[in-house]
């Protein structure tokens, strides 16, 4: 009972019946409407923001498009009232904050460069309605998230098999821009390393709850580290050896270094076992050590990383537009749609958050850092207060995973480590990598329902019916 | 299995708690060092990207602005005008970046000048596209048409000053060259007009007026004059040694007069008949008198041995130094190592005929922001008293002498009394002398001083500072003195 209970039981009779009756839990669903309606008034404002800047006046379809993005917006709001009505309340609104703000830039990057047909944030907001039905269809199907446990190794073999397709098919329909890590048929393209991310922890959280036990105890020692039993490591050492493989093979460096991050990090939480922290830090430096020797293009990445500018007007540009692109946005910011975010090549996919730093400055930038340090943080809090060890294991890997992603993006585009393509979750230009980051989401959300809802009330008892006769 | 969550939500911290230190670092601490980094276009994007402000001329004539466009660069820089005005505007090229004048205020014609803070910041509020500020010249269009046409199709340059405030009235350079085909937008257009301009033996992007130095010839016994009057020991009507010929002191060569005249008797004459008909004998027998050291002094008074930014930067106007007697004689009627700017000539008659005050030339009379609001008005200012008052009305007196009955007569004008002194200056054996001619007018309420030079005397072989160089002169100073009310 906390101290504001104590007193109201102090002032009436009544005060005393209602605080002793069991508290009913909050689910928070009221912060997460109001917080829903902040993100996309902050989305409208930005809109009105670029119409303003390139063409003096407000865009006349903005009420189409608020309301637009508003419905999406309420349907996943109402769905996750009926089907997780204990899930975190932030985690829906900084997605659509990011999702929204995300269209305005890409619709900001449409201006400068028109297209014919169909402009690029209006294919972005449809993936957005793709990507909020995946959510709500993840929330429908998966009722309980430690179902998903049943389905471990079937996970595995879905997420390499869409990892593998690329380097099957022929070039024609999976290299892009020198990148073999797509599926293109039919006017679609899909990045199935986006997908496979996601089953890959299912089956990563999946595995490891099932050997946890034996890969803490069983060990033998190795030159002082203790090192699990091969077949206890086996599956997943051959897994992760695959799927790294395959992305460093389809020269996905960005996504390569998400999965290593993710399988690490699984495995240390579920081992609690510091020496695999070292083990993967020492097989990273050596990993990174033999792609440097075996391929011409990550020795190349690496050199444009250490020297940008050598490489200005070659295979550096990229990086250095987007450098001169943050330093000219400065702190404030050139305001959007008054910068040239267009300079840079790839600005809407990989790069977009240097349009970021260009017309939002290091004060935009920063803050659309920290939503994404509110976003891991909640999925890292889910996966705390979970109760089952799969859904933490779950939740941790999904949050990690997110993390890995900014930092790998987002520390490539501003040269704090040498540059992967990767695509910034909810912000990049990108239908795989917005649907699959809402799936994601979906399943913090299943997790953190579970996470915040009351344990189930004891069967009730034959004499409370006594104690209620003596009540005045 | 708690613990290790907690330290993986510290390591997560970690990695975005980096990424912030990296992006104040790219985006504050290290963000000047890259915009100014070369190939970093946005800075030239961006200056495009507003309207730059006009160039306009004292009568408010617009003679550089810019025009919206459809292309990437949204706007053009246009000159009307281009070639006559190009030694003032300057270009404004993508290629080859600003110069002159485009150069000189170009925070001011771009808008990011300190000045136009408060424009700023409402700019900032309203989110209106930023604009340069203007920039009013002291340039008068008829005088600098005048000039222009007078010089027409000789190598040369004309400077015109208004002697009370050095506000400069004409800067002309020819041959010339159009800025708008230097600051289009079409690179291959640019470079092909860069090239053949630059291989153009006539040189018609040098400005002749500021950055090119000629030896002043006769024009400099002003400034003999002026050592000898300010030493004391002298007075126009001084008797001073004017032999037919001057012999070099320990050489066996000698300094003859031009086309071996003799001066009055051929011994003596005094120092107001030597500088009318530009004697060299009597100016090389002066100087070598007074020494090195007094012309010396009395050269860098009026400017020599320095630069003037008015704003552009002149070329330095030069009188040697270690001279030996010999060379002190050449100096003394402006041969020999003595070079001068067609503005630094300019300046030494504005400064005669401004009681001996050297007033700093300037060529932009205002600066006005984009709301039209008067941001800078320059104020006359004094470089030095280069002369005495007294030697000044002595030396006027003299150059009056030398319009009404000297070298100097093809400049007169009709109920104007004109102050003047010619220059014919030796530069290349076998080739025609430069021809000089610097005057000013009214000689008693000076209105306008001016320096003209025609290279090689425009081609003429017999060419002198009066014939080939007075009457420019003459139509510059009647292009102004027309306007006078």
């Amino acid at each position: 009972m906390t101290a504001a209970s104590a007193a109201s039981t102090a002032t009436t009779a009544t005060g005393f019946v209602k605080a002793m009756k069991p508290r009913r839990p909050r689910t928070r669903r009221g912060v997460e409407l109001a917080m829903l309606v902040f993100a996309v008034l902050i989305a409208l404002a930005a809109y009105a923001d670029v119409g303003l800047a390139r063409s003096h006046r407000v865009p006349s379809d903005i009420v189409t498009y608020g309301l637009g993005l508003g419905a999406l917006l309420l349907i996943a709001h109402i769905a996750v009232r009926k089907l997780a009505p204990f899930a975190d309340p932030l985690l829906l609104p900084c997605c659509a904050l990011l999702n929204g703000i995300g269209l305005v830039l890409i619709h900001r990057l449409d201006l400068v460069a028109p297209k014919a047909e169909n402009s690029d944030a209006t294919l972005q907001l449809a993936w957005s309605a793709i990507g909020v039905v995946g959510f709500i269809a993840v929330l429908v199907v998966i009722r309980d998230h430690r179902r998903l446990q049943r389905y471990t190794y079937t996970s595995m073999l879905l997420g390499l098999v869409l990892l593998a397709i690329p380097s099957i098919l022929p070039a024609r329909f999976s290299v892009v821009n020198g990148a073999r890590n797509w599926i293109r048929f039919a006017g679609f393209s899909i990045q199935p390393g986006e997908f496979s991310k996601l089953l890959l922890v299912v089956f990563v959280a999946g595995f490891l709850v099932t050997k946890r036990d034996a890969l803490a105890l069983a060990s033998h020692r190795v030159l002082g580290i203790d090192l699990p039993r091969g077949r206890d490591l086996g599956p997943i050492l051959a897994a992760w050896l695959v799927s790294i493989g395959l992305l460093v093979r389809g020269r996905d460096l960005g996504m390569s270094m998400l999965f290593f991050g993710f399988f690490i990090v699984m495995l240390y939480i579920a081992t609690e076992r510091l020496s695999w922290l070292i083990i993967g830090v020492l097989l990273f430096v050596g990993g990174t050590f033999i792609a440097y020797h075996l391929f011409a293009h990550v020795r190349e990445r690496f050199e444009i990383w250490l020297h940008p500018f050598k490489y200005a007007k070659t295979t550096g540009y990229q990086l250095v537009q987007g450098l001169f692109g943050f330093s000219s946005g400065g702190l404030m910011g050139t305001g959007l749609g008054n910068g040239r975010p267009d300079l840079v090549p790839f600005a809407k996919s990989d790069f977009i958050v240097a349009t970021v730093g260009e017309e939002l400055g290091l004060t935009g930038l920063t803050a659309i850092l920290l939503v994404y340090v509110v976003i891991v943080t909640r999925g890292l809090r889910a996966s705390l207060s979970v109760r089952d060890s799969f859904g933490k294991l779950l939740a941790a890997g999904l949050a990690v995973c997110l993390a890995v992603q900014v930092f790998v993006v987002v520390g490539g585009v501003m040269r704090l480590i040498p540059l992967t393509g990767i695509t910034t979750p909810f912000l990049s230009y990108g239908g795989s990598s917005l649907v699959s980051n809402w799936a994601l989401m979906a399943l913090l959300l299943r997790i953190s329902d579970s996470a915040r809802r009351p344990a189930p009330p004891p069967a009730p008892r034959p004499d409370d019916a006594m104690t209620q006769v003596v009540r005045p | 299995m708690n613990k290790p969550i907690r330290r993986v939500a510290i390591a997560c911290m970690l990695l975005f708690a980096a990424l912030l230190v990296n992006a104040n670092v790219v985006q504050f601490a290290d963000a000047k060092n890259l915009r100014d980094k070369p190939g970093n276009t946005r800075n030239l994007y961006a200056q495009y990207d507003r309207k730059r402000g006009d160039i306009v001329t004292s009568t408010g004539e617009t003679i550089a602005s810019s025009t919206p466009t459809t292309d990437t660069l949204k706007y053009l820089r246009t000159y009307t005008n281009g070639p006559l005005y190009a030694p003032v505007t300057g270009i404004y090229s993508i290629e080859y970046g600003a110069t002159n004048i485009e150069a000189a205020e170009n925070s001011i014609l771009a808008g990011t000048d300190d000045r136009l803070f408060v424009n700023q910041l409402s700019n900032l509020i309203t989110g209106r596209t930023p604009q340069g500020g203007s920039v009013v010249l002291t340039i008068d269009p008829t005088i600098q048409d005048a000039a222009y046409k007078a010089l027409a199709g000789r190598k040369g340059a004309v400077v015109a000053v208004d002697p009370s405030t050095g506000a400069i009235l004409a800067l002309v350079s020819t041959p010339s060259y159009d800025p708008n085909l230097l600051s289009s937008h079409n690179v291959k257009q640019i470079d092909a007009t860069w090239k053949s301009e630059i291989s153009n033996p006539d040189n018609p992007m040098l400005d002749r007026a500021l950055s090119q130095t000629y030896p002043p010839g006769s024009t400099f016994k002003l400034i003999t004059a002026a050592a000898a009057l300010s030493s004391g020991q002298y007075n126009p009507q001084t008797s001073i040694p004017a032999p037919n010929v001057l012999p070099y002191p320990n050489s066996t060569k000698s300094l003859p007069n031009y086309a071996g005249e003799s001066c009055g008797d051929g011994k003596t004459t005094t120092l107001m008949d030597a500088l009318t008909i530009s004697c060299n004998t009597a100016f090389g027998s002066l100087g070598e008198t007074l020494g090195a050291e007094k012309l010396q002094r009395q050269a860098e008074a009026f400017g020599f041995d320095s630069t003037f930014s008015i704003p552009m930067k002149s070329a330095q106007s030069v009188f040697p130094s270690n001279l030996d007697p010999a060379q002190t004689i050449q100096s003394a009627i402006g041969q020999f190592d003595v070079r001068a700017t067609p503005l630094q000539m300019a300046m030494v008659v504005a400064a005669i005929a401004n009681g001996g005050t050297l007033m700093k030339p300037y060529l932009v009379k205002q600066l006005v922001g984009p709301n039209l609001a008067v941001i800078d008005t320059t104020k006359p200012t004094e470089i030095r008293q280069a002369i005495s008052s007294q030697v000044a009305a002595q030396l006027t007196a003299m150059m009056e002498n030398v319009v009404n009955k000297g070298t100097g007569t093809t400049i007169r004008i009709p109920n104007v009394q004109v102050a003047g002194k010619t220059g014919t200056a030796e530069n290349a054996p076998g080739k025609p002398p430069h021809a000089w001619f610097v005057a000013f007018a009214p000689a008693a309420q000076p209105k306008i001083a001016v320096a003209v030079v025609v290279e090689n005397g425009g081609g003429k072989n017999d060419a002198t500072g009066a014939t080939v160089a007075g009457p420019i002169a003459k139509a510059v100073l009647q292009a102004d003195l027309a306007e006078q009310p």
